[in-house]
């Protein structure tokens, strides 16, 4: 009989009004790297936060067995006194603090009285950069290194704490092709000292040469766990296990009638804001026409968002270059308002953080991006705007008693109808969508992609950014593949199946061709 | 849709949004018992007007500069020094009292220009650089005053503080002209509600029943008319009480319906977002602390005249009065929320306070204590009632 290490059963965790995690299990061998896979949402964060006890015991439902002990963590901490730790995609650490200080926080080497012992947590804060095989001071703020070395430092972070069981969440995603190598080398040698892994990871091929076995997880269960060493275990069959679902929303029907070319990008490269020489869009040429919907494909990560963003206003980034085609003609989209007056618009993901004024009405909110067609001298006709408002809230069937009620307390899909109609109500030509379903039920998203249809009817052209593959197949007449801030393929939709833009969403820089 | 809303609806949503306005009525009526109707007599109520002013004057600008998520703790500093650079002019050079007036506006904007120049252009934050304000402008009023006092102005400057209309159509012990205008004032409020309520009508909106409406205008209407009443019978109507009331139809209209005042909300109640939607954050941003120095101008100009000179310490504090004012009206400090109107009702809770408790004879320290409770009470008060009116974050 096999050693496991860690064995979650039966897990199910709900919250409201979704089954995030059914039934999911998960065994993991000791001393082995596990991989876990599935598109986004498909529930590996939530299941990586019920194991190290971020959703504490009684919240979900199921047993976890770690160390041959049923486990029932409270807090991060529980996991962590169990020698379970995780490293998540986002770093944690402190940039105006030192390495050796980001190492020991909340662990801190004391001395006597209590008082920290510098002596003592600078000599083995080296002793952990060795061993990682990180050569720079202890001293030196963590703010001055880099994401891979900073990768690093979180796992000598994860060291010092006696660890057992390292979970590590896209640890390659900001990564470059040096730092990543260097990382899954680092894997491979703690697994030599016992350490056993679960990493989660979109790169397939990476997956391919450092897992022992690999996890898939769709819809909240699990699907399968395949044996690595198994010659039968290639990247199609883990692309098929994490998309091999049946088209379960249905889409409205839709003639396309494609017009002109509207909108060109050519060339479009964009900065990391503030990590100098990070590339996160690299060279992206993409064009839509009249009547057309296209879709961006891409994992988290991809910079599908920063695209969008990077366009519309140079609202994301640094260091942008590239060109913006409107009609045939160069335009400059520098500044927001430039956008709006070239009929751009870009209705944003997560719409509650860069989307909508909870705190202020639906009215206001609809009227937000186009006050200026409703006002004269920069006074704004408030009775106009109410029947402005009004006329969205029925011709969107925004569900709400009247349009002003703060827009924070209507549903999501609700919300994400304020934001269309604002955008619409702009009266542009090309209205990008980035994620435009996320996080609302099936009916709402019907109508979603129905406002969509009647707006290519109207001529207008939609680019759809979305990770949901069956909504792009469903709804999009062409679709662009972006990997690692590159359009890795343009397929048109009658050629398309989810496999294969899996296969193309998954590329790395070697295999573009 | 039920256009006539019914009573139950009305009563609670009108008591979530008119806590402050009920608790202000309690206050009044607190001290009009205590004082035996002292707080509410003609010369009292006079002086409040003349006393409170400036504060009122300074929340109109602090209110905008907190709903666009800013701060300003300069505005005391910078109306002691409008007032000194007005007086140098006026008293010290001997130039008429417009030149003092135009100068001090000037310094003013241009002191809200250079804070707006750090808060939007270079973008530290607002506490920051009105903390530092609050040490620059008070120095230079020290260095251009000479740490002395100068005074006293000619008498046309001080007139826009302690004048008063009166005496233009004659009275018997009553100032007529106090109480047309006052009429005119009530006409016009009864006026603008029926347009108002007519043009929900039209476009289908839910207003309440015309008997509330009617009540409601009648109960304003009496208020209206008995405060006229009272001053007509002490030395008529003060001319700053008529700037005041500019400035806040003004201000009330320019953050309801201009185009500047909706993107100072949408600023405040979420920046990205509002850039994203083509607001000019910068120029915003810049925009209300200029607004802000303007109106410390105005308030700067309105104190030296009541105090008759210019001094090197004037203004002390008035910015926390003002800031407090702005809260207890119903602002938020995380921006995106508040209202002229509000904000005007929590400075008279804290004027009307101050002032019943120096007729009840108490010392500043216990005023202190309990101007300080009133404000951490009147807040928390507010976050309750919008948790439990289940408001959104």
């Amino acid at each position: 009989m096999t050693d496991h290490i860690l064995e979650m059963r039966d897990i199910t965790k709900t919250f409201p009004g979704v089954k995030a995690l059914q039934d999911v299990t998960l065994e993991v061998e000791r001393g082995e790297i596990h991989a876990i896979c599935g598109e986004n949402g498909a529930g590996k964060s939530t299941l990586m936060k019920v194991l190290s006890g971020v959703y504490p015991f009684g919240t979900y439902e199921g047993d976890i067995v770690f160390e041959g002990e049923h486990a029932k963590f409270h807090s991060i901490n529980d996991s962590e006194a169990k020698g379970i730790v995780i490293i998540h995609q986002e770093l944690a650490l402190i940039p105006f603090l030192s390495v050796a200080e980001n190492i020991f926080l909340g662990n801190e080497r004391r001395g006597r009285g209590g008082l920290v012992d510098w002596n003592k947590t600078n000599v083995e804060a080296a002793k952990l950069l060795e061993r990682v095989g990180l050569h720079e001071n202890p001293t030196t703020p963590v703010g001055l290194l880099g994401v891979g070395k900073q990768q690093l430092i979180e796992i000598a972070k994860a060291l010092s704490k006696e660890v057992k069981l390292l979970i590590l969440d896209e640890p390659t995603a900001a990564l470059n092709d040096q730092d990543s190598a260097h990382l899954l080398g680092l894997l491979r040698q703690l697994k030599e000292h016992g350490i056993t892994s679960i990493m989660i990871s979109h790169k397939l091929n990476e997956i391919a040469d450092i897992a022992d076995s690999t996890t898939i997880i769709r819809d909240g269960r699990t699907i399968e766990t395949i044996d690595m060493r198994d010659p039968g275990s290639t990247q199609d069959r883990i692309i098929k296990g994490m998309v091999g679902r049946d088209l379960e929303h249905r889409y409205p029907e839709r003639t396309p009638q494609i017009g002109e070319e509207v909108l060109r990008v050519e060339d479009w490269t964009v900065h990391h804001p503030t990590q100098v020489g990070r590339v996160m869009v690299d060279n992206a040429s993409f064009n839509v026409r009249a009547g057309e919907v296209v879709g961006i494909a891409g994992l988290m990560g991809a910079g599908r968002t920063e695209l969008a963003m990077s366009i519309f206003g140079h609202s994301y980034g640094r260091d942008i270059s590239g060109r913006v085609y409107k009609n045939g003609e160069e335009v400059k989209t520098h500044t927001v308002a430039d956008c709006i007056a070239n009929g751009i618009a870009y209705a944003t993901e997560d719409r509650k953080t860069y989307g909508l004024n909870l705190i202020e009405d639906v009215k206001r909110n609809i009227s937000a991006a186009g006050l200026h067609k409703l006002s004269s001298r920069g006074w704004v006709n408030g009775n106009e705007e109410l029947k402005v408002a009004e006329e969205y809230r029925s011709s969107l069937n925004i569900k709400t008693p009247h349009v002003l009620v703060p827009a924070g307390k209507l549903s999501g899909g609700n919300q994400q109808k304020v934001v269309l109609s604002k955008w619409i109500y702009t009266d542009p030509d090309v209205l990008i969508l980035d994620e435009p379903t996320r996080g609302i039920d099936v009916g709402a998203k019907y109508e979603i992609y129905t406002i969509i249809n009647r707006l290519v009817a109207e001529g207008k052209a939609v680019i759809v950014i979305s990770s949901e593959l069956p909504e792009l197949l469903g709804i999009c007449d062409r679709i662009y593949t972006l990997a690692f801030g590159r359009i890795t393929g343009q397929v048109p939709v009658a050629e398309a199946t989810q496999e294969k833009l899996m296969e193309l969403m998954t590329k790395e820089k070697e295999q573009v061709r | 849709m039920s256009v006539v809303a019914s009573i139950k609806e009305l009563f609670t949503t009108n008591l979530q949004r008119s806590g402050i306005y009920l608790a202000f009525v309690a206050i009044v009526v607190f001290f009009a018992v205590r004082t035996n109707g002292l707080s509410l007599g003609p010369e009292n109520l006079t002086n409040l007007v003349l006393q409170y002013s400036y504060i009122l004057i300074l929340a109109i600008g602090m209110v905008m500069v907190i709903i666009a998520g800013h701060i300003d703790l300069s505005v005391g500093s910078v109306v002691a020094l409008v007032g000194a650079v007005s007086a140098i002019f006026v008293v010290r050079q001997g130039q008429p009292w417009w030149v003092g007036m135009i100068a001090g506006l000037i310094v003013g904007a241009l002191i809200g220009a250079w804070q707006g120049f750090w808060v939007a252009y270079v973008g530290i934050p607002a506490f920051i650089v009105t903390l530092a304000g609050m040490l620059l402008f008070r120095g230079l009023t020290g260095l251009v005053l000479n740490n002395l006092s100068l005074g006293p102005f000619n008498k046309p400057y001080t007139l826009i503080a302690s004048g008063f209309s009166n005496g233009l159509l004659g009275g018997n012990g009553y100032d007529v002209f106090t109480l047309v205008v006052f009429a005119i004032v009530a006409v016009a409020y009864a006026w603008s509600q029926w347009r108002a309520r007519k043009a929900r009508l039209a476009y289908n909106q839910s207003v309440q029943p015309l008997a509330l409406l009617v009540l409601q205008v009648v109960v304003v209407s009496a208020i209206i008319m008995w405060f006229a009443w009272q001053i007509s019978h002490d030395r008529g109507l003060p001319v700053v009480l008529i700037i005041l009331a500019v400035l806040i139809i003004a201000y009330t209209l320019v953050t309801q319906k201009s185009v500047f005042g909706r993107h100072v909300y949408a600023l405040g109640g979420n920046k990205t977002a509002a850039a994203l939607s083509g607001v000019k954050v910068r120029r915003i941003n810049f925009g209300v602390m200029l607004n802000m120095g303007v109106l410390a101008g105005v308030a700067g100009l309105v104190f030296s005249a009541r105090s008759n000179a210019a001094q090197p310490g004037a203004g002390n504090m008035f910015e926390l009065d003002a800031i407090a004012a702005c809260f207890i009206g119903g602002a938020a400090v995380t921006g995106g929320v508040g209202t002229v109107p509000g904000a005007m009702v929590g400075g008279l809770i804290m004027a009307v306070m101050s002032n019943g408790m120096q007729l009840l004879g108490m010392e500043t320290s216990p005023q202190q204590v309990v101007k300080g409770l009133v404000l951490l009470l009147a807040v928390a008060f507010d976050v309750w009632n919008k948790r439990r009116s289940g408001a959104v974050r």
